[in-house]
């Protein structure tokens, strides 16, 4: 069975900067990947690429052994690779039950159909369970340009996960929202994304949520990846700690947990 | 939803009879007021239709003149007289026609999209006036109309082609309401508010804009065709930036809500000019534009549609 | 051979007509964002205020020699007033709000100055000729051609290095067009964004009726030639990619000399030509050839 998501000898460059050197990533099913790099490493870039917002200088990408490295962004998505955005995008005029509807109208590629309500009863049963998933049932009617970070992040990675994608990339899942709200969040959409059993990759930059909801964890430094494995080796690993997640940070943790003992 | 508990269909519906029996009332002048300003409410409404996609067309004007000098022609030089023959090429022609501009169209936006709408339409009035054999700046007249073998005259014409009008008019007026309301229009709103995602969801919007920019195009097109027939002359004038922007004009204040907003908005705008021209011909355009300034400063609300587009990244 | 020339010429004329009245959309664009549709209606204004003046000044039996300064006062005497009645009396109103709708209310603006055009000064034509045929005429190769049409080309060139030096080489000017699209942070920087608006806007628009004043001489001033020049405007903005002056003047080269080569050699295609050629470029570069570059949304 081929690879959920294969990419090989990937290459991208702006100009003198190079955003992506011969990156060779391989992931299989139900793997729950997190990416972590500091900012300008490529893990964005990385995403990008995936999903077809950007087309490689050079390599491949392939998803369970379709070739889709110059595809379409939405023929990437009806194959089954969906992404979800670091700043929430959603249609901030319409409601939380209609943006679903949205997601829904199209997965179901009635998107053309000139006859037929929008609001079939099936459609809106299953805007309703997903609503019901995510925890946002509440939010159901309520405008959502109007909602907090946290809801419309859930709105957010709701959307791309409507036609039960066989790959999600999440594009920083937590960032803007709280700390007492983000373990929450996290344990809600991976509830969630585990039900359709999709394989998930995801871009953070906090170590606490990789560490947690992480199977595997690939760091990126100026456009390599300079480590991929469990995240407890990687994250111990020297080049980790020198380029990523900081050696400060992890000496004072170890100072914290030596003076506990 | 049937059409049974859609109640602008049902209301659009039961405004051809009203129709039919005011055209038998009211004074001659009156009439044929309503019946113009039909044929030119649908071009503002397919004005209204771009605009909820985000897009304002300032050469809605483009597709208005291509449907009436498609039935103008065919009359004038071909003898067809058939009404429904003529309406059908008022369909079809403009249709044709967006059909290959709106690959090139419906990859723009704002700006460009204006602009770019604006000057095909000139580039069609620049044709038309540069064309002797059409007449020129002056024209040419339609031969009367006839109606599937029906041939009338006098004021059973006047009102045979009142009656056309009427009828075509809500028909396509409720055509596009079942399109608003159907899972394609629904996807249009969308693409407004957040193009981007529209695409990530897995479905192309630049192909979903330009099915809306040729149903403009076709809507504009039967009213262009309805006008010729009505008055029964056409000229380059039809694709001159003013009548476009009085479609603009229209579509701005009667807004996207209903699809019969800018039927009415046309009729009362034909009605103020009436007098508006009498006081001081010399100042349509600017009434147009200092009302136009004055709603979009002080009633934006009544703007939603174009304000609503946020998809941009943030 | 003289056909060439003749093309090279007609082009080169052609070409300075179209930048000097594209430059002042490009600057107000480059710098604000906005398009302004009403630029059309300056350079209907700019031709009107001069025919006007031109003909009360030769009127009044004054050496005619400088009713090119006259051509030139009318110019910045209709940019100044306009642009500040413009700016500070709609735009100002109107900033940080949708593009959409900025193009609405300047669309609004160009409806009311075109009447406003017929209000002032009627809707007879004007005639201001004496301006051009007095500097007679030049023979270039055995064609004649009036020495008015190389000031003009000169007037052009002025204007490009003048607004392309301000915005390019000076700091201010560099800062200006890096940091212009976000208020806030331009604010920051200590830019004072309310005046440099108001000055970017003024000049933009004497530059539009600078075009119109000094093509008054050569043409019969009638109502309905703003609109003309709006669309043409776009166009070779357009190829040379919104806000780029560079890029404005070689829009303008291509588009004049394409048209030249159409008069002289197909006639019939002299209208398609400037869309043909925006319509072209378009096709291989959807925002014109020397577009800013687009940020990453995502």
């Amino acid at each position: 069975m081929a690879a959920v998501l294969e990419a090989k000898d990937v290459c991208k460059s702006f100009g003198a900067v190079v955003a992506a050197d011969n990156i060779t990533l391989s992931v299989n099913e139900r793997e729950i990947v997190g990416i972590i790099g500091a900012n300008g490493a490529g893990k964005t870039t990385f995403v990008n690429m995936v999903t077809g917002y950007l087309k490689p200088d050079g390599g491949s990408i392939r998803h369970r052994g379709h070739d889709i490295t110059r595809l379409a962004p939405r023929l990437i998505a009806r194959l089954g690779v969906c992404r979800s955005f670091q700043i929430p995008q959603i249609f901030t005029k319409l409601s939380v039950f209609d943006n679903l509807l949205v997601a829904l109208v199209i997965a179901e590629r009635r998107d053309r159909h000139f006859f037929r309500a929008v609001r079939r009863a099936a459609t809106v049963a299953d805007a309703e369970r997903i609503l019901e998933s995510y925890g946002i049932a509440g939010y159901r009617d309520q405008i959502a340009g109007t909602l907090p970070q946290g809801v419309r992040k859930l709105l957010d990675i709701a959307m791309a996960t409507v036609g039960e994608p066989g790959l999600i990339l999440l594009d920083e899942p937590t960032s803007g929202i709280s700390v007492d709200e983000k373990f929450q969040v996290m344990d809600t959409l991976m509830a969630a994304l585990k039900r359709c059993g999709s394989t998930i990759l995801f871009v953070e930059h906090d170590m606490e949520i990789v560490e947690r909801y992480a199977g595997r964890v690939a760091a990126f430094y100026e456009g390599r990846i300079i480590a991929d494995g469990a995240p407890a080796a990687v994250l111990t690993d020297p080049d980790v700690r020198q380029y990523v997640v900081g050696a400060e940070l992890h000496r004072r943790a170890e100072t914290r947990e030596a003076s506990r003992c | 939803m049937s059409f049974a508990k859609d109640k602008t269909l049902i209301g659009l519906a039961l405004a051809i009879p009203a129709l039919l029996a005011a055209g038998a009332i009211l004074p001659d002048w009156l009439r044929f007021l309503l019946q113009v300003s039909l044929a030119s409410g649908l071009a503002a409404l397919g004005v209204t239709l771009q605009m909820r996609a985000g897009l304002v067309s300032f050469g809605q004007g483009l597709y208005f003149c291509l449907g009436g000098y498609a039935a103008g022609m065919a009359g004038h030089f071909l003898g067809v007289t058939d009404a429904f023959v003529l309406l059908a090429l008022g369909v079809l022609v403009p249709s044709a026609v967006a059909v290959l501009l709106g690959f090139l169209m419906a990859r723009y936006r704002e700006i460009f999209f204006a602009m770019l709408s604006l000057a095909f339409s000139m580039i069609l009035y620049g044709i038309l006036v540069k064309a002797e054999a059409l007449g020129s700046t002056d024209g040419f007249n339609l031969p009367k109309a006839t109606f599937l073998g029906y041939a009338p005259s006098g004021a059973a014409l006047r009102f045979a082609t009142y009656a056309l009008t009427c009828v075509a008019a809500v028909t396509v007026a409720m055509a596009l309401h079942r399109y608003l309301t159907s899972p394609m229009g629904f996807i249009g709103e969308a693409i407004r508010e957040n193009e981007l995602r529209v695409e990530y969801l897995g479905t192309s919007p630049r192909t979903i804009v330009h099915v809306k920019y040729v149903i403009a195009a076709a809507v504009s097109g039967v009213g262009g065709a309805l006008a010729a027939l009505s008055v029964g002359h056409i000229d380059p004038d039809m694709a001159y930036w003013t009548t476009s922007g009085n479609f603009v004009f229209v579509a701005l204040l009667s807004g996207t809500g209903s699809v019969a907003a800018p039927l009415i908005g046309a009729f009362l705008l034909e009605l103020v000019r009436i007098y508006a021209v009498e006081y001081s011909p010399y100042t349509w355009q600017m009434i147009l534009g200092a009302t136009m300034l004055l709603v979009i400063l002080f009633l934006p609300g009544g703007l939603w549609s174009l304000v609503a587009r946020r998809g941009r990244g943030a | 051979m003289l056909t060439s020339v003749a093309i090279v010429f007609d082009g080169l004329v052609y070409a300075s007509w179209l930048f000097t009245v594209s430059v002042g959309l490009t600057l107000i664009y480059g710098v604000m964002k906005i398009l302004n549709i009403a630029h059309g209606s300056l350079y209907a204004l700019g031709a009107y205020a001069a025919a006007y003046l031109v003909g009360a000044y030769l009127g009044g039996g004054y050496p005619p020699l400088f009713s090119y300064l006259v051509l030139l006062a009318a110019a910045i005497a209709v940019g100044a007033f306009f642009g500040v009645l413009i700016e500070r009396g709609i735009l100002r109103l109107m900033y940080g709000r949708d593009e959409v709708l900025m193009v609405l209310v300047t669309y609004a603006v160009f409806l009311v100055l075109e009447d406003a055009v017929k209000v002032i000064f009627g809707v007879d034509p004007y005639f201001a000729s004496q301006p051009y045929g007095l500097l007679g005429t030049v023979d270039v190769l055995g064609l004649p051609y009036p020495v008015y049409d190389f000031g003009l080309i000169a007037l052009a060139l002025l204007a490009g290095i003048g607004v392309w030096w301000g915005l390019n080489r000076t700091r201010r000017g560099k800062l200006l067009t890096a940091v212009i699209h976000d208020r806030e942070m331009s604010v920051a920087f200590g830019i004072n964004v309310t005046a440099v608006f108001l000055v970017t806007f003024i000049i933009g628009s004497m530059l539009g009726a600078l075009g119109g004043a000094f093509t008054a001489p050569k043409v019969s001033v009638v109502p309905g030639i703003g609109v003309e020049v709006i669309v043409l405007a776009f166009a070779v903005v357009v190829i040379g990619g919104l806000g780029s002056i560079g890029g404005a003047m070689i829009g303008a080269l291509i588009v004049g000399l394409a048209r030249a080569a159409a008069v002289h050699l197909l006639p019939q295609a002299e209208l398609f030509v400037i869309y043909g050629v925006m319509s072209l470029v378009l096709a291989f570069r959807p925002h014109g050839l020397f577009a800013r570059p687009a940020t990453r949304k995502i």
